[in-house]
């Protein structure tokens, strides 16, 4: 049977990550997603299903209890805010060099430094160019309601293991923190782990496991990146998700990822109501990017407008997309600004219809 | 092929087979390699070497992974302990050890140390202390003696403006989560004895669920301390161990 | 029908609950809804907020500029939402703490003492209760038998016991609410 629920997105997070079946959850305590580890300590997921959730001392801790746990082949997850997430910038190397699976949610908030708690996307680069050191990738899901919290949870399980890669979910203030009615999908049994390459304790006759990101010879440390491309080449085949909105006969295309992009189409279905053909398209991935779709929308339409709550970010991306076939823009909010509808609307008509 | 040459009751001396065969890149004379066999050792005595996960450090020991026949996870410097509480929350039944030196542990792994002993994580965490930064070419540890010369204090180590050496293993001792804390050597067969009693003792607690065990071995480096091995370890008994002085620090009550 | 609300005063007075309450109340009677609530520095102590939208269709942005009603509490929130209210729209006040009157002619304007009544009830604590009782009576967009199975879902068991004292403080909210202004 379906269940309907009422959830805060950040709760959501939680429910969906018990009942994915995941193993364990380790975080620290920031504005505005604390209440995802209030949830957990709160449903006691250790008697539902025998999920882990500990409170680090720190988020590089916690990311770094996420990458032994992963290295046993569990499903791990940590949730962090902007300052939070950039802490755990090296754990996230490790695990994307030492190819392990886990979940990290950013629920975004303005920067840079200290910021603010209000919702921004300002971490688009740092998600989707790889906040860390070193050439990888995180496969990079952006939910724009609190059903897709949840379904993208369940997703971003199953992505991880599938390529043995790090997910992050990009959520923001809003999403995190507004209520929405859910269907929750049924409880995932957790499951035994049985890799090869986990930590599981040697077996008679093999020999053992060791899980590791360095190579002292360069030789080999070239194989390992060559791996890793090889792979990322396979997300961008497999992987790409997005949705469009009265594309069909657009002649003037809104992008928007995330909870801006439910602001946008509202702006868009302002701009029909004025007589513009107007357009959304919502990538769904922020990395793998869905290039082509934009590519091809880029031969139907007139122009571009990237709506962003940072200082153009995904913009860069969307370029070199469309690679100079039709105008783009950026019209942006920041610092934990929240654009209007309004805004954007006027935005589209002076930057990219008048323009 | 050579132990078939051998009769049983002739058997004087077998490696244990917790370590593999890769030759180890230890410094002549260091004390990483004594120490990494008694553990290898207990391992192998307890019978546990398929229930056992340990993590490595980054620092000399970086690639302990090779040489002990366990499963590993290399963590990044200084997070040893974290990797280690992933683990054993998520395999409560597995022995669980960190190796770690003392940049790793006392200086860029202080909190993860310290929070992992406070919540008397059932592990153990082996600390080997030089005084200096081995790997990265004899820089100054946190543990580096009043004093002592370092390329990072070539003027030797001046407590005012460097801060004085840090007495990790006293401070674990003082948190309620630590079972067992004690220091000891490997420089001498009595030491390497009694090291390897207390490694022991470490791991047989772990299955008691009281906390975390935290052996420190004081060892020498006489590549970055620039000496001889013979000079290297007169030279930890004589200024070493005065400061960080050998013996069990907080032992379990006895019933 | 869509109704985009903004409910706002001090924190305690039990502002984001109300937008929680309506927002059950909708899913009750199977309407879409959001609640956005503000969670900036206010949430320790001074103003709060929330934005909550019940809707027939899906709702597309949930943080709004303008609103079709505003529930203000105190002085600062007339203050700042009274100019957000959409032309044609609706601001419903307590009496409690306020200064002044609303100077818009352009919208529905409706006043309720629900803290005076509250005391008189001898249980502060159902003050947003009777608010919302107010609220309804204007815009009768959910009915008060989903407000109380909202309340089901929103209060743990224990406090099941309270509910009859809720529905008769939405009651009480639908018959104190007065009309101070009213277009055409």
């Amino acid at each position: 049977m379906k269940e309907l629920r009422l959830m805060k997105g950040n709760e959501a997070l939680a429910e969906a990550a018990i009942r994915a079946g995941a193993d364990a959850y380790f975080g620290y305590p920031i504005t505005p997603q604390s209440e995802v580890i209030e949830y957990l300590m709160a449903n006691r997921p250790e008697d539902r299903t025998g999920m882990v959730v500990l409170q680090a001392e720190s988020e590089i801790a916690a990311i770094n209890m996420v990458y032994g746990a992963a290295g046993c082949g569990k499903k791990a997850i940590t949730t962090s805010s902007s300052p939070g997430i950039s802490l755990k910038q090296e754990g996230l190397s490790y695990i994307a060099g030492a190819e392990l699976p886990c979940v990290v949610a950013n629920v975004v908030r303005g920067g840079p430094g200290l910021g603010t708690i209000q919702p921004s996307q300002s971490d688009y680069f740092q998600s989707v160019k790889g906040g860390g050191h070193g050439d990888y990738k995180l496969i990079v899901l952006a939910p724009n309601s609190v059903q897709e919290i949840v379904d993208f949870t369940r997703l971003a399980f199953e992505l991880a293991f599938k390529y043995r890669n790090p997910v992050m979910i990009q959520s923001d203030g809003i999403i995190g923190q507004m209520m929405e009615k859910v269907e929750l999908f049924e409880q995932i049994p957790r499951v035994e782990p049985d890799y090869d390459w986990a930590t599981l304790g040697r077996k008679n006759g093999k020999p053992a496991t060791f899980i590791t990101s360095l190579q002292l010879q360069a030789e080999e440390q070239e194989k390992v990146n060559l791996r890793l491309q090889a792979k990322y080449r396979e997300v961008e085949k497999n992987e790409v998700r997005y949705e469009t909105y009265k594309c069909d006969d657009a002649e003037y295309l809104l992008t928007a990822f995330g909870s801006c992009a439910r602001i946008t189409r509202k702006a868009m279905e302002m701009a029909r109501d004025k007589g513009y053909k107007v357009g959304l398209l919502r990538p769904q991935t922020l990395y793998p990017f869905p290039v082509d779709a934009f590519n091809k929308l880029a031969e139907q339409v007139k122009g571009i407008l990237s709506v962003e709550m940072n200082a153009g970010q995904m913009i860069e991306d969307v370029k070199l997309a469309v690679n100079g076939k039709t105008k783009v823009e950026h019209f942006g909010r920041f610092g934990g600004m929240i654009p209007s509808p309004d805004e954007i609307l006027n935005a589209l008509e002076q930057k990219i219809i008048g323009g | 092929m050579s132990e078939n040459l051998i009769k049983p009751e002739n058997l004087v001396y077998k490696k244990t087979d917790a370590m593999t065969d890769r030759v180890l890149h230890y410094c002549p004379g260091c004390g990483h390699g004594t120490a990494h066999r008694i553990l290898a050792e207990v391992i192998d005595e307890m019978g546990i070497q398929n229930e056992t996960i340990g993590v490595a450090p980054v620092g000399c020991s970086v690639l302990a992974y090779y040489y002990f026949n366990v499963d590993m996870q290399e963590a990044a410097h200084g997070r040893a302990p974290a990797v280690a509480t992933g683990i054993k929350r998520v395999f409560p039944e597995k022995y669980v050890f960190t190796y770690q030196g003392d940049g790793d542990l006392a200086a860029i792994g202080t909190a993860e140390t310290l929070h992992a002993c406070n919540r008397g994580e059932n592990i153990l965490i082996v600390f080997i202390n030089n005084g200096i930064y081995g790997m990265t070419g004899g820089q100054m540890a946190p543990t580096t003696l009043a004093g002592m010369k370092s390329s990072t204090s070539p003027f030797g180590r001046d407590i005012k403006t460097m801060g004085s050496p840090l007495k990790m293993t006293e401070l674990v001792a003082q948190l309620p989560g630590t079972y067992f804390v004690t220091r000891q050597a490997v420089h001498k067969p009595g030491n390497v004895r009694k090291t390897k009693r207390a490694i022991k003792k470490a791991m047989e607690y772990q299955k008691l669920n009281k906390g975390t065990c935290f052996v420190e071995i004081v060892s020498n480096c006489p590549s970055n301390w620039k000496m001889t091995p013979v000079q290297s370890n007169k030279w930890m008994e004589e200024n070493m161990f005065p400061y960080y002085p050998l013996g069990d620090i907080k032992v379990p009550e006895e019933k | 029908m869509t109704e985009e609300i903004i409910i706002a005063g001090f924190g305690g007075q039990g502002v984001l609950s109300m937008g929680q309450i309506l927002c059950y109340s909708g899913v009750m009677q199977n309407k879409e809804v959001s609640w956005m609530p503000s969670y900036g520095p206010e949430m320790r102590g001074g103003t709060a907020n929330c934005t909550a939208i019940i809707s027939d269709e899906q709702i597309s942005s949930p943080v709004l500029n303008t609103f079709d009603t505003a529930i203000v509490l105190n002085q600062p929130s007339m203050d700042k939402f009274e100019d957000a209210v959409k032309p044609g729209g609706l601001l419903i006040y307590e009496k409690n703490g306020m200064t002044r009157k609303p100077k818009r002619t352009d919208i529905d304007i409706c006043a309720i003492g629900a803290y005076d009544e509250s005391v008189k009830m001898k249980n502060t604590k159902v003050f947003n209760m009777i608010v919302i009782g107010g609220f309804l009576k204007i815009r009768p967009i959910i009915d008060i038998e989903n407000v109380i199975k909202g309340l089901e879902k929103v209060l743990p068991e224990r406090y099941h016991n309270l509910i009859p004292l809720n529905e008769e403080a939405i009651r009480k909210g639908m018959e104190i609410i007065s009309v101070e202004h009213k277009l055409n």
